[in-house]
């Protein structure tokens, strides 16, 4: 045997041991990040379901003229002025006459959520005609009886459930639950509603149209300045002492705190510019100023990845630089920038921080309608909602957390596939 | 012409002492002139003392070479002795690297390439070029060939174009073999193929004078020849300068053979001379083998 075969064969036990243990180090850290997201999502998407569903109190609403404090044709102003809380609490005295005390009272009205007597309301003046009948309706209940009844527990047993509900409010939610006028559902509210003081009217509305908003002018401003960027210097620059500066410092701002574009929004668009408070039109520019570095940067390696023959083929055919890349090495380049976009996008989506200095920490009710009004976003919603005292809000924010993640990955599904359909071969 | 050339800055250390070779770089020193007839009558481009220098290294010294009508002119030499440099001084390729200077007078039908009047996209339309590695573009292999009509708006419909890109492909024997996928991409032809594509893609433009940097290089023996045949055939009606790795694809497809050395245009002549009969010491090493 030579000696090469024999150094050979007694290193080889060792170096496959090596490859061995390397495969193994890869498989545990895989095998750790996949249990890890899982763990993440079981809890958030464990928590969070609840919040989808929401518990409805049937009642028989006797809509009287006369307690309502209203006329026979009552005007809007009237109409809205009326007394549907007094009725509503009319109704549920109705309901269980056996209560008497003031505090019992009290008590008994919470079963009921505070949105109930607007939801009167609005069926009242959706259709007049329902005045001085009766009707029979499914109205929000509470947070704590919504909980209560979404948790399965036995009611006939108070003390085995954890609850700030009463024994006496559990009893009377036993009774409703045992006529039947109590009903679990799909929580609609959390789509159509903003924020909102009482968790089982807060829904998600405002805050997604918030960040519609703002990731919509962050795209508008961020991938045409950040490509054109990117054009120049891969293409166009000349290689000097200035291109060398710009290129170090867009290095740079890629890795300043988040918060700092904040600050920067807050002195210069909202105090020199005086662009509106909270708006997604603020939030949109301070994101996007965040994001661009991170789209040249990509889309730059994205452009230098595409071969120079492929440039050199077509100014031999004379093409002018322009239209080498715009017709050779752009369309190459494509599915790298898009990548770059959606990373930038996604990182924005997330962003808290730089938003809380413009002012779109809010409490946002009303849906905002265009990118002046003012708005909140997902993360901020998830970090206001965590931040509750009530428990029904901790569902809350795992459902916003939901839905901020389904937001993502329907927005990287969109961008595989317009991936997809650039993708060209070389 | 060719007078005090700075020899001194070439560094030729590399070559082995040997009683031949000695006497290569004694010869190479002593160049300094181009042995046999660079220049033709009526030539279509010429160049009269080009240097050209990567920042502070030259790499052409002095060439003069003409590149006649209906002829092909191979240049040979060992790696790195300029020529492929010297071949993309004629279609202002080597524009696009910074560092790169070229001085000396180069023209196309009299016009001065480096002049006003001759801006580098026009130049490019009648100079075309064939690379080593063929780099059709990832388009289908209809596109790939109306591409240069199409940005130089050769053709006003659809009909003529369709006639430009048919001509150009059966001009490079590629017709036969895809006309039935013309919609399929570029790249999904084998690398022979990819080749003829990228002729036709060059003659589309109708050039006057094409260019090719060892366009045979990354093929085999059998595309290779259908290749040269092309070339042979493209002869009729174009000028074109060839840059070869094989001496045997110089002495099968040109008119005349120039044999570049370490920058400098060591011989021109008829390539049966140069082969047969070479003048200079270094061709003559070089061609039979005991050099580069």
């Amino acid at each position: 045997m030579s000696d090469t075969t024999t150094k050979v064969r007694a290193s080889l036990k060792k170096r496959y041991a090596a490859e061995k243990r390397f495969r193994l180090y890869g498989v545990t850290a895989i095998a750790a990040s996949i249990g890890f997201l899982f763990i993440l999502l079981f809890s958030i998407v464990g928590k969070g379901l609840p919040a989808f569903k929401s518990t409805f109190v049937k009642l028989d609403v006797q809509l009287d003229s006369a307690t309502l404090g209203i006329s026979d044709e009552p005007t809007e102003a009237e109409l809205r002025a009326a007394n549907f809380g007094g009725l509503i609490k009319q109704t549920m005295r109705d309901r269980f006459p056996e209560v008497s005390s003031r505090g019992d009272k009290k008590a008994l009205y919470q079963l009921l959520s505070t949105g109930a007597e607007y939801e009167l309301y609005d069926k009242v003046k959706a259709d007049r005609e329902l005045l001085d009948s009766t009707i029979s309706l499914w109205l929000p209940a509470d947070d704590e009886l919504s909980a209560l009844i979404k948790s399965d527990a036995d009611l006939s047993n108070p003390d085995s459930i954890v609850t700030r509900m009463s024994d006496k409010q559990i009893a009377w939610a036993k009774s409703l639950k045992d006529a039947g006028q109590l009903e679990v559902r799909f929580n609609r509210t959390f789509f159509t509603n903003g924020d909102s003081r009482e968790p089982e009217l807060a829904g998600i509305r405002a805050a997604l149209m918030g960040s519609a908003f703002t990731l919509l002018i962050t795209f508008a401003l961020s991938f045409p300045i950040a490509v054109a960027a990117a054009i120049y210097l891969e293409e166009f620059a000349p290689q000097n002492r200035w291109t060398d500066i710009v290129e170090v410092n867009i290095n740079n701002l890629a890795a300043v705190p988040s918060i700092v574009f904040g600050l920067l929004g807050l002195a210069v668009f909202i105090n020199f510019f005086h662009l509106p408070r909270s708006a997604p039109v603020v939030g949109g520019i301070v994101l996007s100023l965040m994001t661009l570095p991170t789209i040249i940067i990509s889309s730059r390696a994205a452009l230098k990845a595409v071969p120079p023959s492929i440039r050199e083929a077509a100014r031999g055919l004379g093409a002018s630089p322009l239209q080498v890349v715009t017709h050779h090495v752009l369309p190459l380049a494509m599915p790298g920038i898009l990548t770059g976009t959606i990373i930038g996008l996604a990182q924005a989506l997330g962003e808290t921080a730089p938003l809380l200095m413009i002012g779109m920490v809010a409490f946002i009710v009303d849906i905002p309608a265009s990118v002046t009004d003012a708005a909140t976003v997902l993360p901020v919603q998830v970090f206001l909602w965590a931040d509750s005292p009530e428990r029904a809000f901790v569902e809350k924010t795992s459902a916003a957390i939901m839905v901020l993640l389904v937001f993502l990955v329907v927005m990287n599904a969109l961008a595989v596939f317009l991936r997809k359909k650039f993708e060209r071969r070389w | 012409m060719n007078t005090a050339v700075a020899t001194d800055t070439i560094d030729t250390s590399f070559i082995p002492r040997d009683p031949v070779k000695d006497s290569a770089q004694e010869a190479f020193h002593k160049l300094t002139e181009t042995v046999g007839t660079p220049t033709v009558e009526n030539a279509k481009m010429r160049s009269r003392d080009v240097n050209v220098f990567y920042g502070e290294k030259q790499a052409i010294f002095d060439v003069n070479l003409d590149i006649g009508n209906n002829e092909v002119v191979a240049m040979i030499g060992p790696s790195g002795c300029g020529k492929s440099t010297f071949l993309r001084c004629l279609n202002r390729m080597n524009d696009t690297i910074p560092s790169c200077r070229v001085t000396g007078d180069l023209s196309l039908d009299g016009e001065d390439l480096y002049g006003a009047d001759l801006d580098p996209v026009l130049l490019r339309a009648r100079v075309g070029m064939v690379f080593q590695k063929p780099n059709p573009f990832a388009k289908s292999i209809y596109d790939n060939v109306a591409y240069g009509p199409r940005i130089h708006g050769l053709s006003s419909n659809r009909a003529e174009l369709d006639d430009i890109v048919v001509d150009s492909l059966r001009k490079a024997g590629l017709y036969d073999e895809v006309k039935d996928r013309l919609d399929a991409p570029g790249t999904s032809l084998s690398g022979g193929q990819q080749q003829r594509l990228c002729i036709a893609r060059s003659i589309a433009v109708s050039p006057e004078v094409i260019l090719m940097d060892e366009p045979c290089s990354a093929l085999d023996p059998i595309a290779t020849a259908r290749i040269e045949e092309l070339i042979d055939e493209l002869r009729q009606n174009y000028a074109i300068a060839i840059v070869t790795h094989s001496m045997q694809q110089a002495a099968r497809v040109s008119q005349r053979t120039a044999y570049f050395h370490l920058g400098k245009l060591v011989e021109v002549n008829a390539t049966n001379d140069v082969f047969t009969n070479p003048q200079h010491e270094l061709t003559e090493n070089y061609i039979t083998g005991r050099f580069g």
